[in-house]
């Protein structure tokens, strides 16, 4: 099950070697996005997609807010 | 949409996955930085003036007049401990009867804005509400600064 992050635990988790990926659409990325963060749009959220993260470490989505 | 692509990757097979479920908005409105087109661009945050008188709502109107005018300001934001906003001192208000309470003589509940908005949305809100200074909050509410309409004009225009 994901678990949730704040923004303390999410700069801790960074530093510490985790991938930040936003699922926003990538006009959105574009403009602006979290230091170091790579774009996945959820619509490319599979097999393929996935192919560019790395199964071995943390991995923490975001994308504008709970909505 | 973050909690969906969570649940997917690790339907993916990945393991260790974390949802930062307060999002891009909650990283900005702390006024922290980001990377893309509009990283350089102005922002309401960065223009504010961080030197704005500030008062309590048990002060008196006539001292704190006194306080804001030898700073060489017309506007002065009310706050708590805690940097909270609570009120606004425009020209209008500081004017007003000085044995008056700020809490009786301030602009109560002014619409503040966040620190990341760009530049031009800002210049578009205040000319359009005629507004001549809206502070400036972060999401829990405390004052970043206030940020003058004509400052934003002229980063907008220089920008151009």
């Amino acid at each position: 099950m994901p678990k949730e992050i704040d923004r303390d635990g999410l700069r801790r988790m960074v530093e510490a070697g985790a991938q930040l990926v936003e699922v926003l659409p990538a006009e959105e990325y574009a403009e602006d996005h979290l230091p170091g963060a790579i774009s996945l749009p959820l619509r490319h959220v599979d097999g393929e997609g996935a192919k560019m993260l790395d199964k071995t470490r943390p991995l923490i989505v975001y994308c504008w807010d709970i909505a | 949409m973050s909690p969906r692509a969570a649940w997917r990757l690790e339907s993916l097979g990945f393991s260790n996955v974390y949802d930062y479920t307060v999002g891009k908005l909650d990283w900005l409105a702390a006024g922290l930085p980001t990377e893309g087109t509009n990283a350089n661009r102005p922002r309401a945050g960065a223009l504010a003036r961080k030197d704005v008188p500030t008062c309590r709502l048990e002060e008196r109107l006539s001292v704190v007049r006194d306080r804001v005018r030898s700073q060489g300001w017309e506007a002065a934001v009310v706050v708590n401990e805690e940097r909270v906003v609570f009120g606004l001192l425009r020209a209008k208000e500081l004017a007003g009867d000085g044995d008056q309470l700020i809490s009786d003589a301030m602009r109560p509940g002014p619409s503040t804005f966040r620190p990341y908005v760009l530049a031009e949305e800002m210049a578009h809100s205040m000319v359009d509400h005629k507004l001549e200074s809206s502070p400036i909050t972060t999401s829990d509410g405390r004052l970043v600064g206030l940020l003058l309409q004509k400052d934003v004009v002229d980063a907008v225009r220089k920008s151009a």
